[in-house]
C-alpha cells in the first residue's frame, strides 16, 4: 500500500465520516437530555430525500438544505411529542419515525420523480461543491504533509468542515454554558433541574429540536454532498452506525469524532478492498461491514470499556408524589 | 389517570389509534394527486375481493402472527425485541439447512424437523441479547438491532460463498427437494372439492400460527412460566420477592420470541420460496412490532391486525399494479400505526378518559 | 398573632400558610391548614407518616399547586405560583430524596439554575468563593469540585442546604433530614441549623422524630390526617403530649394479647453479616433466634439493616451482594448466600414485604392473580387452575374482609389498607412456621391496622414464630413479646417488651449501648455468638 492509496483512503473515510458525525451529535444532544432516540436513521433518510428533492427541483442546493433540515426537525417534533408531552414509549416512537421516513420517501420520490423512488441527478449548483482551504498551494510542495494537506484535510465540501467543527463546538455549549449544565442535568436527574425552577419538557424539546437540525445536515450532506441525490433507502443503516458510534464514544463529543472516524475508516477500507487480504486470513468485505455493529454488542456488553448511558434516558419525566 | 373500561381499552383505543393513521394515509394519498377513495377499494377489491386476494393476503398474515406472537411474548417480559426480523432471517437458514440436508420422503417428515431448525436457530439468535441483558445489563433494544445487521451480514455471506450451488450467480441457496414442499391451502381446499385461491402461496404453515397462538395464549395466561414472565415485565422486584429469577425469564422469553419469529421461515422460505434467499423476511419482522402493538400482545388481537397487515401487503401490491400508488404507502400506514398504537397511546386514551371520567 | 419565641418585636411571620388545601384524586392530602412561623427561629412540624407534612411543604416550595389558600412570606403575598417563584421569594428546600445530579461535581450542582449569565466560568467562580464563605460561617465543609456521587449522605446533605443558601434562601425547609444520617451527622446538622437561625435564617424541620423537635426547635406543629391539629412553643410540650397529638386516639395501639408460649426456636441466626454491591458492611455480625409462638419485633431507625435482613431471610438479598453467618430454620440449616425465594416459601417461610407497592404485589394483576403470587407454582401441574385460585381468592377476600370483595380488580385499584389485607391474606394463609413481617401498617388506615395487628396476634397464638420489624416504636412495642433494637447492622440490645420503655428503646435506637459507650468505639453490648436467650 503507497502513500497516495494511504490518503484516497483516509479521504475517502473523513467523506465518509460525516453523515455518522453529524448524526451521532445529534443523538448525542438528544440523549444527553435523556431522551433517547433510535429514529436518526429515518430523520437522515427524510432529510436526504427533501434535500435531493428540493435541490433537483429548484437547483439550489442550500434551499435543498434548509429542506432537508427542516423535514427532519419536523420527524424530531414527533418525537417530542411522543416522548415528552405524552410521555410515551421513546423507542416505539423512534421505531415509527423510520418506517415513517423509510415509506414516505420511496411514495413521495415515486410519485413525484417516477425514478424507482431515486430523484434525478444533481449536477452544478445543486450539489455542495469541494471547498480548497487556503494554503493548499503553499504547502503543496512539502512532501508527505503537503499532499496530506491537500487530499485529506482540504477539497471536502462544507458540511464536512461544519461537522467538523460541531465536534469543538458541542463540547464547548455542553461544559462550558449555562445551557450546557442543564442540558446534562436533564438527562441525569430531571427532577434537580425541576426544583431548581428550570422546566424540563423546555430543555428536552430544544435538545430534540437540536438533533432534528443535525440530523437533517447529516441527511442533505448524505444527499447532495456525498452522493449526487437521493436513492431509496440510501442512510443504508447509517443511522443506527451513528447510535453505535455514540455508545462506543460514551456520550461525549470528542470521542464521537474518534468513533465516526474508525466507523467511517472502517466502510472506506471495505469499499477500497471487498477482499481485505491480511496474508495470513482474507477478511470479506461483510465482515468490515458488520464490524460496527459488533464492536457496538461488545462495548453494550462491557467486555471492553463501559458504556454509561444517561440515567434518566428513555424515562418521561413525571414529577413524583 | 383516568382509567378507561375494559372495552375502550381492548377495541376502542386501538380502533381510534387505527382511524388515525388511516386518515393521515389518506391526506398522504391525497397530496399526490390521488383519490384516498378510489386506493381504498382496489386495495380490498384485490385483497378480499377474491379467493386470489385471499390466499395472498393469508399468506402475509401467516408471517406476521408469527412474529407478531414473538414480539408479544417479549414484551410480557417487559422486554422490546426489535429483533424479530433477524431471528426470522436466522429461521430461515435452519429452514435451509433442514431442507437440504436430506432427501426427505415427505413433507410430513421434513417439516417437523424444519420446524424445530427455524425455531432453535431464530431461538439461538436471540439468546445472544438476551444473555447478555440478563447477565451484563446490554440493553437488549439496542443489541437486537445490531443482530438484525449481523443477522444480515452473516446470511449475505453464508448465501454468496457457502450456500449459493456452483454455478448460479443468485446470492440464493439451492431448491429444496421436491419433496419438501408444503401442502397449499388451495391443495387442501381441492382435496375437499372446493376451487380456492388458485396459485397463491397460503399454504398449511397458516394453520400452525394459529396452532402457535393457541399455545401462547395457554403459555401466557395458564401456565405457571407465563404467569412468571407476566409478574416480572410488570414489576421486577414483585418477581424477585416472589422467587422469580430474572436472568432465567430474560432468556426463556427471548428464546420463545426467538422461536416463534424464526418459525415464521416455514411459510415464506419453505411453504413459498422454496429456497433460501437474501432478505428472506422482507421487514416482516419489524411488521411483528405494529401488530403486537395493534393486538394489545394478545393471540385474538394479533391474528386481527395480522389480517389487517395481510390485507395492507396483498393491497399494497395491488395498487401498485393498478394505480400509481406506490405500495411503499403501506409502509406509510405501518409506521402511523406503530406511532400512534405504542408512541401516541397516551394522546389517545388522554381525551377518552376525560369523556370516561365526565360522566 | 405572636408565638412565643419570636423575640418579641413587630416583625411580620417569615410564613403565613391561610387555608391551604391540596387533594390528589381522592386523597384529601391537606386540607384547610394555617401556620405562622416567626422570623429567625426552627419550626418544627411534626405527624405520622401520610400525615401531609411533605405535601404542604412542597406547596410552599411551588412543586404543587394549592387547590386553595394562600402562602405569605414577610407578611406579604408571595404570589408562589412555581418553583422559581418559591426561590426568589427566599425559600429553600432539601427534599427528603435529594434532588442532585449524581455525576455533577458539587459546584455544578450549586449553580445549577442559579447561573449568573449564558456562560459558566464566571458563576464557577463566584460560586466557588461563595461556598469557601458559607463553609467558614456555617460549619458546611465540602470540597467544591468533588463529584457527588463519591461523597457520604452527610455530606451530600451539606450540598443540599449550600444550594439553598447560594440562591439566599431567608427560610429553608428541611424534610426529614435525619432519616438518612447517622447520629453524628445529625448532630453536625442541628450545629447547622442552629447557625443558620443565629443569623436570622428561619428554619422548618419536618420530622416524625420526637427527640428531634425537642432538641432544637423552638416552636412545633403537630399534623394528623392532612389537617394541623397544633401549633406550641416546644419548651411548653412534652413528647408524650405531641405524640398523643400525632395519633389522635392513641388506645388504638393497644393490642389485646394473652401472655405469649414461646416453643422451640424457629429461626436462629448467628453471626450474621452482609457486605452490599458497594462495598458497605450492612450486615455487621446478628444473632437472633425467634421461638415458635412469639414475636420478635425488630425497632430501629430505618436504614440501619432491617431490610437487608429481611431481604436475606426472604431469600432474595440484594444482587452483589456477600452474605455470611449461619442459619437454623426449624433446627436445619438454612443457606444464607443462595437466592431462592422459592425454597425458602416451601420451607414454610412467610412474608409480608415492607414495600408491598413494589414487592408484595404486582399492581397490574388483578386481585386473584396475587393471592398466589410467589406460591404460583405451588398446585404443580403444567397448568394453573384458575377458577380454583378464583375461588380461594374470593374466600380469602372475604375472610380478611378487602374491600371492596372483587377478585377481578386490579390490586392497584384497591386502597393501601385493602392491598396491604391481600398480602397478609397470602402469606398467613400459607400457614408460615416463620413469618416475616416488614412495616406491615405503613400508609394503612386505622381499620385495617387494627385488623392486621388481630391478625398476626392470632398466628402467634397458632404457634408460628414471627419476626416484626417496624419503624413505629408504638407497633412494636404492641405487638411484641420481645423487642430487639438494631442500629448500623447491630442488635444493639433485646428486652422483653413489659419490661422496658420507649425511652430506654428510643436511647438504644439512637446507637447509645446502654453502658453509654458508643458502638463505634466500644463492644456491642450483646456477644458476638451469644444470642441473648437470657432474656427470655
Amino acid at each position: 500500500m503507497d502513500y497516495a492509496t494511504i490518503l484516497q483512503i483516509l479521504d475517502s473515510a473523513v467523506r465518509l465520516m460525516t453523515p455518522l458525525l453529524l448524526a451521532c451529535l445529534a443523538g448525542l444532544y438528544s440523549e444527553r437530555a435523556g431522551v433517547f432516540d433510535i429514529g436518526l436513521e429515518g430523520k437522515m433518510l427524510m432529510a436526504a430525500f427533501s434535500a435531493a428533492a428540493t435541490a433537483a427541483v429548484t437547483g439550489s442546493v442550500w434551499l435543498g438544505l434548509v429542506a432537508g433540515v427542516l423535514s427532519a426537525v419536523a420527524m424530531s417534533l414527533i418525537h417530542g411529542l411522543a416522548a415528552i408531552t405524552f410521555r410515551g414509549n421513546q423507542l416505539i416512537s423512534g421505531v415509527a419515525i423510520n418506517f415513517l421516513a423509510s415509506g414516505l420517501t420511496m411514495l413521495l420520490g415515486q410519485s413525484w420523480f417516477g425514478l424507482g423512488g431515486r430523484t434525478p441527478s444533481l449536477e452544478g449548483a445543486a450539489r455542495f461543491s469541494p471547498v480548497t482551504l487556503p494554503g493548499t498551494e503553499a504547502l503543496s510542495g512539502i512532501p508527505v504533509l503537503g499532499p496530506f494537506y491537500a487530499e485529506v484535510v482540504s477539497g471536502h465540501t462544507a458540511l464536512v468542515y461544519v461537522a467538523a467543527l460541531l465536534v469543538p463546538g458541542t463540547w464547548w455549549l455542553l461544559y462550558r454554558t449555562r445551557f450546557g449544565l442543564r442540558l446534562r442535568a436533564v438527562g441525569e436527574n430531571p427532577a434537580s433541574v425541576d426544583t431548581a425552577g428550570v422546566s424540563v419538557p423546555r430543555l428536552r424539546w430544544a435538545a430534540v429540536a437540536i438533533c432534528g437540525v443535525l440530523t437533517g445536515l447529516a441527511g442533505a450532506y448524505l444527499a447532495t454532498g456525498l452522493s449526487a441525490g437521493f436513492v431509496k433507502e440510501m442512510t443504508a443503516g447509517r443511522g443506527y452506525i451513528a447510535l453505535a458510534a455514540l455508545i462506543f464514544a460514551n456520550w461525549r463529543p470528542w470521542r464521537a469524532l474518534g468513533a465516526t472516524f474508525l466507523f467511517g475508516l472502517m466502510e472506506a477500507v471495505a469499499n477500497r478492498y471487498p477482499e481485505l487480504d491480511l496474508g495470513f486470513v482474507t477478511i470479506p468485505s461483510m465482515v468490515m461491514s458488520a464490524l460496527p455493529y459488533l464492536l457496538t454488542v461488545i462495548i453494550l456488553a462491557g467486555f471492553i470499556g463501559r458504556a454509561t448511558p444517561p440515567r434518566a434516558g428513555g424515562e418521561p419525566y413525571v414529577k413524583e408524589r | 389517570m383516568t382509567r378507561l373500561p375494559r372495552w375502550a381499552d381492548l377495541v376502542l383505543v386501538p380502533l381510534i389509534s387505527l382511524a388515525l393513521a388511516f386518515a393521515i394515509s389518506a391526506l398522504v394519498i391525497l397530496s399526490i394527486g390521488q383519490n384516498p377513495v378510489e386506493a381504498l377499494k382496489v386495495m380490498v377489491t384485490g385483497a378480499l375481493g377474491s379467493s386470489y386476494g385471499w390466499g395472498y393476503t393469508l399468506y402475509y398474515a401467516t408471517n406476521f402472527i408469527f412474529t407478531g406472537l414473538a414480539v408479544a411474548v417479549a414484551a410480557h417480559a417487559g422486554l422490546f425485541n426489535i429483533g424479530a426480523e433477524g431471528q426470522a432471517s436466522l429461521g430461515g437458514l435452519g429452514v435451509a439447512l433442514v431442507a437440504l440436508a436430506l432427501p426427505w420422503p415427505h413433507w410430513g417428515v421434513a417439516l417437523p424437523v424444519a420446524m424445530v431448525g427455524a425455531a432453535l436457530f431464530g431461538a439461538m439468535w436471540a439468546f445472544i441479547p438476551a444473555i447478555l441483558q440478563a447477565k451484563r445489563g446490554s440493553h437488549i433494544v439496542i443489541t437486537t438491532i445490531m443482530f438484525n445487521f449481523l443477522a444480515a451480514a452473516l446470511l449475505n455471506w453464508l448465501l454468496v460463498n457457502v450456500l449459493r450451488p456452483p454455478g448460479s450467480m443468485d446470492p440464493a441457496s439451492a431448491r429444496f427437494p421436491e419433496s419438501t414442499q408444503l401442502p397449499r391451502l388451495t391443495d387442501m381446499a381441492a382435496a375437499v372439492g372446493i376451487e380456492w385461491g388458485k396459485s397463491t402461496p397460503a399454504n398449511i404453515s397458516f394453520l400452525i400460527a394459529l396452532a402457535a397462538c393457541v399455545l401462547v395464549w395457554l403459555l401466557i395466561w395458564r401456565t405457571p412460566l407465563g404467569y412468571e414472565i407476566r409478574a416480572f415485565g410488570r414489576s421486577e422486584r414483585a418477581a424477585l420477592y416472589a422467587g422469580i429469577r430474572p436472568a432465567r425469564i430474560i432468556v426463556i422469553a427471548m428464546m420463545i420470541s426467538g422461536g416463534l419469529a424464526g418459525l415464521m421461515a416455514i411459510n415464506n422460505v419453505m411453504g413459498e420460496a422454496g429456497r433460501l434467499l437474501l432478505n428472506s423476511a422482507e421487514g416482516a419482522g419489524f411488521i411483528g412490532i405494529a401488530v403486537a402493538l395493534m393486538g394489545r400482545n394478545h393471540p385474538v388481537g394479533i391474528v386481527l391486525a395480522a389480517l389487517l397487515f395481510g390485507f395492507l401487503y396483498q393491497g399494497g401490491a395491488e395498487l401498485a399494479l393498478w394505480t400509481s400508488i406506490p405500495r411503499e404507502l403501506i409502509v406509510v400506514i405501518q409506521a402511523l400505526v406503530i406511532l400512534f398504537t405504542g408512541a401516541l397511546d397516551n394522546m389517545v386514551r388522554m381525551p377518552l378518559g376525560r369523556l370516561f371520567g365526565a360522566r | 398573632m405572636a408565638l412565643p419565641g419570636t423575640r418579641g418585636d413587630a416583625a411580620p411571620p417569615a410564613i403565613e400558610l391561610r387555608g391551604i388545601s391540596k387533594a390528589f384524586g381522592p386523597v384529601q392530602a391537606n386540607r384547610d391548614i394555617s401556620l405562622v412561623v416567626p422570623p429567625g427561629t426552627i419550626h418544627g412540624i411534626v405527624g405520622e407518616n401520610g400525615a401531609g407534612k411533605s405535601t404542604l411543604m412542597s406547596i410552599l416550595y411551588g412543586f404543587y399547586r394549592p387547590d386553595a389558600g394562600q402562602i405569605l412570606v414577610g407578611g406579604r403575598d408571595a404570589g408562589i405560583t412555581d418553583s422559581q417563584s418559591a426561590i426568589r421569594a427566599g425559600i429553600g428546600m432539601v427534599f427528603q430524596h435529594f434532588k442532585l445530579v449524581p455525576n455533577f461535581t458539587v459546584v455544578e450542582n450549586v449553580i445549577l439554575g442559579a447561573e449568573d449569565g449564558a456562560l459558566l466560568a464566571p458563576s464557577v467562580s463566584r460560586a466557588r468563593k461563595e461556598l469557601r464563605r458559607l463553609a467558614a460561617e456555617y460549619q458546611l465543609e465540602v470540597n467544591p469540585d468533588a463529584v457527588v456521587e463519591t461523597l457520604s449522605v452527610g455530606h451530600q446533605q451539606r450540598v443540599e442546604i449550600l444550594k439553598a443558601l447560594y440562591r439566599q434562601a431567608d427560610i429553608l425547609i428541611l424534610d426529614e433530614p435525619t432519616g438518612v444520617l447517622t447520629p453524628a451527622e445529625a448532630d453536625h446538622l442541628f450545629r447547622i441549623l442552629k447557625g443558620l437561625r443565629e443569623r436570622g435564617k428561619t428554619v422548618i424541620l419536618i420530622t416524625h422524630k420526637l427527640r428531634e423537635i425537642m432538641e432544637i426547635t423552638d416552636n412545633v406543629s403537630v399534623m394528623r390526617r392532612g389537617e394541623m391539629v397544633a401549633t406550641v412553643p416546644t419548651r411548653e410540650t412534652s413528647p408524650e403530649a405531641l405524640a398523643e397529638l400525632m395519633v389522635g386516639r392513641k388506645v388504638l395501639l393497644r393490642v389485646d394479647k394473652a401472655q405469649a408460649a414461646p416453643g422451640a426456636p424457629v429461626l436462629e441466626l448467628a453471626g450474621v453479616r452482609m457486605v452490599d454491591r458497594a462495598g458497605v458492611e450492612r450486615l455487621r455480625g446478628i444473632d437472633l433466634a425467634v421461638r415458635g409462638g412469639e414475636i420478635l419485633g425488630i425497632a430501629g431507625v430505618s436504614g440501619n439493616g432491617q431490610t437487608q435482613l429481611l431481604d436475606i431471610l426472604g431469600g432474595y438479598p440484594e444482587a452483589g451482594a456477600q452474605v455470611s453467618g449461619t442459619a437454623r430454620l426449624a433446627g436445619r440449616p438454612l443457606p444464607l448466600d443462595g437466592t431462592d425465594a422459592r425454597a425458602r416459601r416451601q420451607a414454610g417461610v412467610g412474608n409480608i414485604p415492607e414495600d408491598r407497592q413494589a414487592e408484595g404485589l404486582v399492581m397490574d394483576f388483578s386481585a386473584w392473580e396475587n393471592t398466589v403470587l410467589g406460591r404460583h407454582r405451588d398446585a404443580g401441574g403444567a397448568l394453573m387452575d384458575h377458577d380454583a385460585i378464583r375461588r380461594e381468592a374470593a374466600a380469602k377476600m372475604e375472610r380478611f374482609d378487602v374491600r371492596p370483595r372483587d377478585p377481578e380488580l386490579a390490586a392497584k385499584n384497591f386502597s393501601g389498607g385493602n392491598q396491604q389485607k391481600i398480602v397478609v391474606a397470602r402469606e398467613i394463609e400459607s400457614r408460615p412456621v416463620l413469618l416475616l413481617v416488614g412495616q406491615p401498617t405503613r400508609g394503612v388506615d386505622i381499620g385495617a391496622i387494627e385488623f392486621i395487628h388481630r391478625r398476626l396476634i392470632e398466628l402467634r397464638d397458632a404457634g408460628a414464630a414471627i419476626l416484626l420489624v417496624s419503624v413505629e416504636l408504638d407497633e412494636i412495642m404492641a405487638l411484641s413479646d420481645r423487642i430487639a433494637v438494631m442500629f448500623d447492622g447491630r442488635i444493639m440490645g433485646e428486652r422483653l417488651s413489659g419490661e422496658t420503655s420507649a425511652a430506654e428503646l428510643g436511647l438504644l435506637m439512637a446507637g447509645a449501648s446502654p453502658s453509654g459507650i458508643p458502638p463505634e468505639q466500644g463492644q456491642p453490648d450483646t456477644p458476638d455468638h451469644e444470642p441473648s436467650k437470657g432474656v427470655i
